[in-house]
């Protein structure tokens, strides 16, 4: 941190205040940082594990995975990335509004954050409502065209795992977001608490930057 | 800090790249389909924590902790993927049999 931004910090009306057990602000913010990095390790390896299982099944069945990724609409599956993207870019501005003690904008961007984040859920719904009517929801409804329908399910059943734990992501997401925007409101937001809660925010991003590829582009150009 | 004209520049870069991996899903590079599509991922992933999530503006410390759970995801994909797909390169008697067709 330059120490600039530190002077910044410090005189911002949004600044957080030192617990005792820390010595400085500086190394309180530190520790914050530090912590939710752990956690959001701890996540990549919550989504690793259905990844793995992913990328195992979509190399032994390589046909039916193909063909099964191809019901899915590549068109809302792009525009769920660049909403996404695009909450990204709001929460980052409203992190820096937040460090710069600018509540107006850091009220404004939060609330940007909170419609993208529900448009994202809103598109993510609607294309699991075209699957609830096309029948494509694994178990004993499940109906599949083609040939390989076992492994077709299969497919979808990561599909729905992996979008639903992220959808699942997103919907925390945005009720923090939501606290965020309470707590501005009132006017005992922390600068700190708005980055850290950023971090976790741009995570998610990073999932479904992993997701679309995996799920969407599979074979596309068959 | 960034500051806002970084964000905004980070936010163009990272819509191109959506663009273009889905543009370039579309034609047809054999093998290298999905390995152009991880290379982008990986691109664009790495673009947010630099930038959006600051670890380019912070200690080593912050970046050694942002990258742990890369590394152990590295790991679990890599001794997974050895036993899966390498089952049934040696004719072993009683070996268990691939998955797949």
């Amino acid at each position: 941190m330059s120490e600039a931004h530190q002077a910044v910090a410090a005189a911002s009306p949004l600044g957080s205040r030192l617990k005792h057990h820390y010595e400085t602000l500086e190394q309180q913010h530190h520790a914050d940082t530090l912590g939710m990095w752990v956690f959001l390790g701890t996540e990549v390896l919550f989504f690793g594990g259905l990844i793995t299982a992913y990328v195992t099944y979509r190399a032994a069945y390589s046909t039916a995975f193909a063909q099964a990724s191809l019901t899915l609409d590549i068109v809302s599956g792009t525009l769920m990335t660049l909403v996404l993207l695009g909450s990204s870019l709001t929460m980052a501005m409203a992190v820096h509004s937040a460090q710069l003690g600018h509540r107006r904008m850091l009220a404004l961007f939060l609330t940007l954050t909170i419609v993208l984040g529900v448009a994202f859920l809103g598109i993510k719904g609607n294309e699991y409502y075209h699957k609830w009517e096309d029948h494509h929801i694994p178990g004993s409804g499940f109906v599949w065209a083609g040939p390989d329908a076992r492994t077709a399910q299969l497919f979808i059943y990561l599909y729905f795992a992996l979008t639903g734990l992220h959808a699942l992501h997103m919907i925390i997401g945005v009720c923090i977001m939501g606290g965020l925007l309470a707590l501005t409101a009132h006017g005992r937001v922390k600068n700190y608490t708005v980055e850290i809660s950023g971090l976790y925010w741009h995570f998610v991003d990073i999932v479904w930057i992993f997701l679309f590829p995996l799920l969407y582009l599979v074979d596309r150009h068959k | 800090m960034p500051s806002t004209s970084t964000y905004y520049k980070i936010f163009a870069l990272l819509m191109f790249l959506a663009l273009a991996t889905t543009a370039i899903a579309f034609v047809d590079l054999g093998i290298f389909n999905p390995i152009v599509a991880m290379v982008i991922a990986v691109t664009k992933a790495t673009l947010v924590v630099l930038f959006f999530m600051h670890v380019r503006y912070q200690g080593r410390l912050t970046f050694v902790f942002a990258i742990a759970g890369f590394c152990w995801l590295v790991i679990l994909l890599l001794l997974v993927s050895a036993e899966y797909l390498t089952r049934g390169w040696l004719p072993i008697p009683g070996a268990i049999p691939p998955m797949g067709f």
